[in-house]
């Protein structure tokens, strides 16, 4: 979906964005992650031309973007800015309709979309489509903002630090319900973000950035049990533990759960191999260490494993072992 | 005029002429508003857009506000000539800095992120400008639109300086007459104007938060409008155009007495003396009423015209002093005395053309005739009190109290200080009455027909010769307001009607009746 070759920004002589590449696959979360200055925000500005690139080239879908003219490009590209930037003498259902009317959609279709958008972001229109912006909270803001970029449903969405302005509890409760949401899972999405727990809890891949560079890009798994520089393992050194339980999902360790055996029969499963060990552990505190069911994957159907906090542990163990001792490192940067 | 009259009587009477001044004021300050929010509002977005030249513009029209509006009114008079083109352009400069300055803090004052916002979303810079950032700077750019209103509204009333009309023609005039009925009918619509503007204003302000695309049609809509009040009065009749002083408009023995003894009705607009003699000289004005003694009249080659059915008054210059100040030091009326009879008509004309064209000292002028006539002595000690000399703000005057300031100081021991700049005949008068003068030279035509303002019959049997007017100032000022006349110093410095001396040769016009014939015959 989007193939950027030997990017670079300069401001003077800061490079703030040097000669990185990167593809990205359609449908795909893609997420920025690195400290403040260190391009990843560049990076991001760039693909809409918000920046323009002293070198390099990006194509979406195939085009060049430097090609397009500009305010098109934009229109074509949902964007989500960290301070919502919501204009405050528009309504919301005013500030929702911003793209569409630029794009020249009908008025009673952009009404009608507005409506479906505030209903999925949990927003009742009747409320909020007169409301202005400093009549809402920070986390309602947002939300408007999110749907002003989700409203003339473009293919590619890109956000800067989404929920960066919000308190750490709004911010975990609307990301996950975002990313239930179904407008999402059908979109590619570049996210921006220095908070390592939220790019592992959003990304199918992660790109690490340091002083215009690309340290390491790949799946959050990649980045945990195979970090590619000290710098990278340093960077998640703090929060490696729950990292690791956040990373690894159920159906990974089949293989070191025991069977329920005869256990079995009673119980139907309760929990899919999708679940992180994470959640699982969560599950099984908050029901009193009622004993987990999962399913057997695809060719193992029929077959249930049973698991309690501790045997869930000692499974994550093993297979975390069990990574670092066989998988090859893959080469650290430009995975072009 | 009849002092007895009461504010709502002279309402009445003037009912029409404070209606069409109100509404040249009004349009005065809205056409010169509108050019300033065109011209303002695109140049506040530019420097917005292009900050290093903020400095530049910003500190330009700065400048210009820091110009006393009657000192801008006088450099626009060379370059634009008298009336309403360039006391527009001068309210226009006024203006200018308030919108310039909002726009650009309004639009530099919006949100980054929503401008950034607003680019992201695939805004176009026109669309940006139009759609985000005007709107969000529209209370700001109003703030400044209503400040510059205001200021309109207030220096609009020097326009009557310049024959461009408006409120200020009654402000000034009823300085000039000691008329306070007049000053009121000017003053309290022109303050009415500035309060109803403003709170307006505030009301569209306040509205524009929210509904902002409305404020932005409406209001070129009302300004607009406004404007064309300008152009309702206007139309006069003959080609000559006579401009004269505030002062004189309201005056028996001047405007008022041309109309009822001349039947005069050639076209008339309203001046300041300190540019009148300049209109006429660069033909922007044809006949223009000015003193029989100014120094101008020389220069600029001005032909007085005779005035056949005695409607002016003498005017012989005399110093007045208040009573206790004679009783204090009695020295001082002989001081003042030694002046009298030194000056005829001829030399105090000479003296002014020293002062109004030569560009004169005052006390250089001054000296130089005391030391010729041998009057003049070295300042004593000044140990045996102070005295204050006033004068109103021409020429002759500080001609006058410097000669009086010399005398009193080299022959008594008396310390002179000078008020001079004392606006009109009313500011003077009351710094006299009130004490805060003690002495300044006024006319003895002033004196009754301002001050006084006797009956008409009255009028008319003292008026006859300059003696009889003299006596019966004198007595009347001692009776009334505890003020002497001290002897006259022999000029008769009387209105006068004047021409270029050219045009009344060609028109063969000598006096005013021949000019008021002249001019009907022209319609």
């Amino acid at each position: 979906m989007i193939v950027a070759e030997h990017l670079s920004k300069y401001f003077g002589a800061a490079k703030a964005v040097d000669d990185i590449s990167f593809t990205v696959q359609e449908g795909e979360n893609f997420v920025f992650l690195g400290t403040s200055g260190c391009g990843k925000t560049t990076t991001l500005r760039m693909i809409n031309r918000l920046i323009e690139p002293s070198a390099g080239s990006i194509s979406v879908r195939g085009e060049n973007v430097l090609n397009q003219q500009p305010e098109k490009l934009r229109r074509s590209i949902g964007y989500v800015l960290q301070h919502n930037g919501l204009f405050p003498h528009y309504t919301v259902a005013e500030n929702i309709a911003v793209v569409p009317a630029l794009l020249g959609m009908p008025v009673q279709q952009i009404r009608r979309r507005t409506e479906e958008l505030l209903e999925k972001l949990r927003l009742p229109p009747a409320k909020y489509m007169n409301a202005y912006p400093a009549q809402l909270s920070g986390g309602q803001q947002q939300r408007v903002g999110i749907a002003r970029a989700l409203a003339a449903d473009p293919p590619l969405l890109l956000m800067d630090e989404p929920f960066g302005a919000l308190d750490t509890i709004s911010r975990t409760a609307i990301r996950k319900e975002l990313s239930e949401l179904d407008e999402f899972k059908r979109k590619t999405i570049l996210l921006v973000t220095h908070d390592v727990q939220e790019a592992f809890a959003l990304a199918h891949k992660i790109c690490l950035m340091d002083r215009g560079k690309i340290v390491q890009l790949g799946t959050p798994a990649d980045l945990l049990f195979r970090p590619a520089t000290p710098f990278v393992s340093a960077f998640l050194e703090q929060e490696k533990m729950q990292l690791s339980l956040k990373s690894v999902r159920l159906e990974a360790l089949w293989n070191y759960l025991p069977d329920a055996g005869s256990a079995a029969p009673p119980y139907p499963a309760n929990i899919s191999g999708n679940t992180t060990l994470w959640d699982a552990l969560e599950m099984v505190y908050t029901q009193s260490d009622q004993p987990l069911f999962l399913p057997g994957p695809a060719g193992e159907q029929g077959r249930l494993k049973q698991a309690g906090p501790a045997e869930l542990l000692a499974a994550g163990a093993q297979w975390s072992k069990q990574q670092a001792a066989t998988a090859p490192l893959s080469p650290p940067t430009n995975h072009a | 005029m009849n002092p007895q009259s009461t504010f709502l009587d002279f309402i009445r009477q003037q009912g029409d002429k404070i209606l069409s001044q109100t509404a040249e004021h009004i349009g005065l300050t809205f056409i010169s508003l509108l050019i300033a929010v065109v011209i303002g509002v695109p140049l506040g977005i530019f420097v917005a857009r292009k900050k290093r030249w903020a400095g530049l513009v910003l500190g330009t029209a700065g400048i210009l506000q820091t110009i006393p509006s009657i000192a801008l009114l006088g450099i626009m008079i060379p370059l634009l000539g008298i009336g309403p083109v360039s006391a527009i352009v001068a309210l226009f400069l006024y203006a200018l800095l308030p919108i310039i300055r909002n726009t650009y803090t309004g639009i530099t004052g919006v949100d980054p992120v929503v401008i950034e916002a607003a680019r992201g979303m695939g805004m176009s810079s026109r669309q940006i400008l139009t759609k985000v950032e005007l709107p969000l700077a529209m209370p700001v750019l109003l703030a400044g639109i209503r400040t510059a209103t205001v200021i309109n509204v207030g220096v609009a009333t020097l326009a009557a300086y310049i024959a461009a009309g408006g409120l200020g023609e009654f402000i000034f005039g009823g300085i000039a007459l000691n008329n306070s009925h007049m000053m009121l009918a000017g003053a309290i619509p022109a303050a009415g104007l500035a309060i109803l503007f403003d709170f307006l204003l505030s009301r569209i302000q306040k509205w524009s938060l929210r509904k902002s695309h409305a404020a932005i049609w409406l209001l070129p809509v009302i300004i607009l409008l406004l404007s064309s009040f300008y152009l309702l009065p206007a139309v006069y009749g003959s080609r000559l155009l006579a401009g004269f002083t505030p002062e004189f408009m309201g005056r028996s023995d001047g405007y008022l007495g041309l109309r009822e003894k001349y039947s005069w009705n050639l076209r008339t607009v309203v001046i300041s003396d300190a540019v009148m003699y300049n209109a006429a000289r660069e033909k922007k004005l044809d006949i223009i009423s000015g003193y029989s003694t100014d120094g101008r009249i020389k220069a600029y080659d001005l032909q007085v015209l005779h005035d056949d059915q005695g409607i002016f008054p003498p005017y012989y210059a005399a110093p007045i002093v208040r009573r206790e100040v004679l009783q204090q030091y009695p020295e001082l009326e002989t001081a003042l005395n030694s002046l009298s009879g030194l000056i005829n008509d001829s030399i105090m004309t000479a003296l002014n053309y020293q002062a109004d064209f030569l560009k004169q000292d005052p006390e250089q002028i001054a000296r130089g005739f005391l030391k010729q006539k041998q009057l003049w002595q070295p300042p004593r000690n000044g140990k045996r009190g102070t005295i204050r000399l006033g004068s109103k703000i021409f020429a002759e005057q500080y001609i006058l109290i410097n000669m009086y300031r010399m005398l009193i100081e080299g022959s008594t021991d008396l310390k002179v200080v000078t008020k001079t700049g004392l606006g009109g005949t009313k500011i003077c008068f009351d710094a006299l009455t009130n004490g805060q003068i003690d002495c300044y030279p006024e006319y003895t035509g002033t004196g009754l027909l301002v001050m006084l303002q006797p009956e008409a019959a009255v009028v008319a049997r003292v008026s006859a010769n300059k003696d009889s007017v003299y006596q019966y100032v004198q007595q009347e000022f001692l009776r009334r307001y505890g003020v002497g006349w001290l002897k006259p110093i022999g000029f008769n410095n009387a209105y006068a009607l004047m021409m270029r001396r050219q045009q009344a040769a060609a028109l063969s016009i000598r006096s005013i009746s021949d000019l008021v014939h002249f001019a009907n015959k022209q319609r």
